[in-house]
């Protein structure tokens, strides 16, 4: 599998032997490899100059990536939509007496799938109660809640998103978001209450310090690649739980993290100068963290397609033979790398332990899902920094409305369909002929081969 | 890529041996100075038999110092003859272990001495035993499916799966072994959703593998929340018991270890048993590790390499899914969000640290559910070395495994790459 030609830049599977080997056009390239191979593929080109009319039906016809994603995300919220229904009693009742009475049943369907989806949206984007109550003498923040929230809850999916987008164009897979998460959340949470700082300064030593934090454990990571050879999958996984560890250790240990005079793994709240402000006055949530995280994106997208650094980056990932040859150093690229990927997850560490009205403090509770989210991002995303925001955007919405949805269904929709939707997503986006059949698209130019990956030894 | 790897791989031999020696000896010295010397005055004291039992041995009196600076000698002995004299692999093996041994001894009589409780050594092993199932099975399950070539990260959501079905279908039938057998058949399908994914859509095993738990633990926590917590029933909380053999579970000392315990036990052995001699001894092993190695090849002379995938990625997954129904009808009885926690990695580290062998996957698991039952076990003899770090110790080892520090561990050449007939 070494020695196909380079068909896209910065993939991270290396290239599909049916889209090399089919036809050379770009577009039939970009509709049939993998979700990362897609990404880059459209990056360069070949995409832009084509939203005439008849192109957009070709491209619904065929199957885009947009198409693809928008067709995914549909799918998976119609599997989840059954998932509600058949967990729900009062449904279950009225179809079990559909003969006497099937309207009640179609009715109670309807009303299940209808609140959930309802409250979720009202949750992520704006309820129109709020609306009528700012007539009425109530506050115009209040519009905008739902909408700060996922800002507010997309701000760490963001930034561990681009973490792993960026791993995937130099051909790394980072997995290792979640303890990269966990190590930049120890240091910014311990310069935040440990350490005496005026308030600006305070907020930037704690940024700075979350992304050092990760950026190490990236580096480790990338230096043991370049090494030794050490898969990068199976020294974060193990990196993972053994910062997982660290974490319970230090919050344990009175002497470290532990808050004074407490008995459980908690840490002390951070200092009031180095906490995030807000972005508009306090019901909103959403602080500079998010503005950190569209930076981050902005910078994540200059380094790739200005820098050098970025090209060599998409180098190495799109063929590391080639890259060599080239006088790229393939091991300095790939330490780098795990470097700024690490850099980034640590940030949205920082983004975690600094946000919120106030920061809540660091617990085992604080890393969440976040490293693994960051995946699921960065595969949506298309490993494109845009892609990565507005992935993140929609994660960060689906959060947001999930909670609000928890509280507002009876019985209660729990929050971790959240996760069943995401992976769906996913799972269907990695997957286009699944969806090509599903919709009955036409299979697209070029044998619709998908994209081959690497295994453990590659 | 392979070529690239295999130019940055360390030389390996004589290097390689003095490495080892190397760390013989440290780990002799620190027998010697760290838990020898200072360790607390006194004895060490180890139970050997559980209490109830019929056959009552008398308790081991250790003097703590003692021994440690005796096994700390024998450790740099090792170290020294792996220095001079080449050994063979069994014996390099052996060596290993010896040194691996007389470090758990002085940590043990470290750990006790002076201690007014004792340790009960044969109920440390039995637990150990008992943890080490759903990692044992799970590493069985990683190799039964990347020995034919697909990547299976998704261990822990087989797990889950696993263990979600067995407490749902045990409840609600009241029948502990449909439980079981749902458990295997859940964990199964999910395995089925990655066989389909890998090898018809030829989705990259590793993001199907991280999506896949995602999948699982959203998918069991959901329906923890929506269907169990507001029916109890569903989540009655029965178990199996333990199962004593006949004539071999009074045996003192083994009978407790290996033979009083629940069915899961028994059910581990046969399978390390059937995919040990499967994979090395039949047509079928055979088979199955020519598709991982080279499918060209097996292709060529016939074999099916999608069905022998498939069936082996199906069918490591129901070996998860006996193992994640472990967690539930095996032991704690109750399901509860994320009740796997990170054992379908360990497991994963185990197979990997085994070098996708079963009984290398089986040895590594032992290590790793020992060193998880030792660090509950010394946090209550009050040892000021923190749990944590013995917790740590599995994923740490698998490191500097796959970093090549300790030999190189090497994955099925096809490993991860999906097979498209020319």
């Amino acid at each position: 599998m070494s020695d196909q030609p380079p068909a896209a830049d910065g993939a991270p599977a290396s290239a599909s032997p049916g889209a090399g080997a089919g036809s050379g056009a770009p577009d039939a390239t970009a509709s049939t490899s993998s979700p990362a191979d897609q990404a880059s593929a459209s990056d360069q080109g070949g995409q832009r100059g084509r939203l005439t009319g008849n192109v957009i039906i070709q491209a619904i016809i065929e199957g885009s990536p947009v198409v693809i994603t928008l067709l995914a995300i549909f799918m998976a919220l119609v599997i989840n939509a059954l998932l509600i229904v058949f967990s729900d009693p009062n449904v279950l009742h009225a179809w079990s007496q559909f003969f006497s009475a099937p309207g009640t049943a179609l009715s109670a369907t309807w009303t299940s799938i209808s609140t959930a989806y309802s409250a979720l949206f009202e949750g992520a984007i704006f309820s129109p109660a709020t609306i009528s109550a700012a007539f009425h003498g109530g506050s115009i923040a209040a519009i905008f809640y739902p909408l700060s929230l996922t800002a507010f809850e997309a701000t760490p999916l963001i930034l561990t998103g681009l973490s792993v987008a960026i791993a995937f164009r130099a051909g790394l897979f980072n997995i290792g978001a979640a303890g990269q998460f966990v190590g930049g959340a120890i240091v910014a949470a311990w310069l935040g209450f440990g350490v005496h700082l005026p308030v600006g300064i305070h907020i930037v030593v704690c940024v700075i310090g979350g992304f050092a934090g990760g950026a190490v454990l990236g580096w480790i990571v990338g230096e043991l690649k370049a090494r030794t050879g050490a898969h990068e999958v199976i020294v974060t996984i193990m990196l993972n739980y053994v910062m997982y560890n660290l974490l319970d250790y230090l919050l344990s240990t009175p002497k470290a993290l532990q808050q004074p005079k407490q008995s459980n793994l908690v840490a002390p709240n951070i200092a009031a100068n180095a906490s995030f402000p807000h972005v508009g006055g306090p019901p909103p949530q959403a602080n500079i963290g998010f503005l950190i995280a569209l930076a981050a994106a902005v910078g994540v997208a200059w380094l790739l397609s200005r820098s050098t650094i970025g090209f060599q980056f998409r180098t190495v990932g799109a063929n590391p033979r080639a890259a060599r040859s080239a006088g790229i150093s393939v091991e300095r690229n790939w330490a780098l790398v795990m470097l700024i990927a690490g850099g980034l997850a640590g940030l949205a560490a920082a983004t975690v332990v600094a946000g919120g009205s106030p920061p809540p403090p660091l617990t085992t509770n604080t890393y969440g899902t976040y490293g693994f989210d960051g995946i699921t991002v960065a595969l949506l995303g298309r490993a494109r920094p845009l892609g990565v925001v507005l992935a993140g955007l929609l994660f960060g919405a689906l959060q947001a409305g999930g909670t609000v949805m928890q509280a507002a269904t009876v019985p209660q929709v729990p929050v971790d369909i959240i996760e069943v939707i995401q992976a769906l997503i996913v799972l269907f986006v990695a997957a286009p002929p699944l969806i090509r059949a599903v919709f009955r698209l036409r299979a697209a130019r070029g044998g619709g081969m998908e994209a081959v990956a690497k295994g453990w030894n590659g | 890529m392979t070529a690239l790897t295999a130019a940055v791989r360390l030389p390996v031999t004589t290097s390689r041996r003095y490495l080892a020696s190397a760390s013989f000896i440290l780990l002799g010295l620190i027998d010697i100075v760290l838990l020898g010397y200072f360790a607390h005055p006194g004895h060490a004291t180890f139970n050997l038999s559980i209490s109830g039992s019929g056959v009552q041995i008398p308790n081991v009196h250790a003097p703590a110092a003692l021994v440690c600076y005796v096994v700390g000698a024998i450790s740099i002995a090792l170290g020294v003859m792996r220095a001079f004299v080449e050994l063979e692999r069994r014996a390099r093996r052996l060596s290993i272990a010896g040194a691996l041994l007389c470090f758990l001894i002085a940590l043990l009589c470290w750990a006790d001495a002076g201690n007014s409780t004792s340790l009960n050594l044969v109920a440390l092993i039995q637990q150990s035993f008992a943890a080490s199932i759903p990692l044992v099975l799970g590493a069985l399950a990683g190799c039964m499916c990347e020995r034919s070539g697909v990547i299976n990260i998704a261990i822990e959501g087989q797990l889950l799966v696993g263990a979600f079905a067995a407490a749902a279908i045990a409840s609600e039938l009241s029948s502990l072994w449909l439980g079981l057998i749902s458990g295997a058949l859940a964990a199964g399908l999910l395995g089925l959703l990655l066989a389909v994914f890998a090898i018809n859509f030829l989705v990259d095993q590793i993001i199907l593998g991280v999506v896949l738990n995602v999948l699982a633990l959203g998918l069991t926590g959901f329906l923890y929340d929506r269907l169990m917590v507001p029916n109890p029933n569903l989540n009655a909380g029965n178990s199996f018991n333990a199962l004593k053999i006949p004539v071999l579970g009074d045996i003192p000392i083994i009978g407790p270890i290996f033979f009083d315990s629940t069915i899961f036990l028994y059910i581990t052995y046969a399978l390390i048993i059937v995919i040990q001699v499967g994979l090395f001894r039949t047509r079928w092993g055979l088979r199955v590790r020519a598709v991982g190695e080279h499918p060209t090849a097996a292709d060529t002379v016939g074999i099916r390499v999608l069905w022998i995938r498939y069936r082996n990625v199906v069918l490591g997954a129901m070996v998860a899914g006996v193992g994640g129904a472990y967690l539930t009808v095996g032991s704690a009885g109750f399901f509860s969000k994320d009740i796997s926690s990170g054992l379908g990695f360990i497991a994963l580290a185990a197979m990997i640290f085994g070098r996708w062998t079963p009984l290398g996957s089986v040895a590594a698991s032992l290590l790793f559910g020992f060193a998880g039952t030792l660090a509950t076990v010394l946090s209550t003899l009050n040892v000021p070395i923190p749990s944590y770090f013995l917790l740590m110790a599995p994923y740490v080892a698998t490191i500097i495994a796959v970093a090549g520090l300790v030999g190189r561990v090497r994955a099925p050449a096809a490993d991860g790459k999906p097979y498209v007939k020319a």
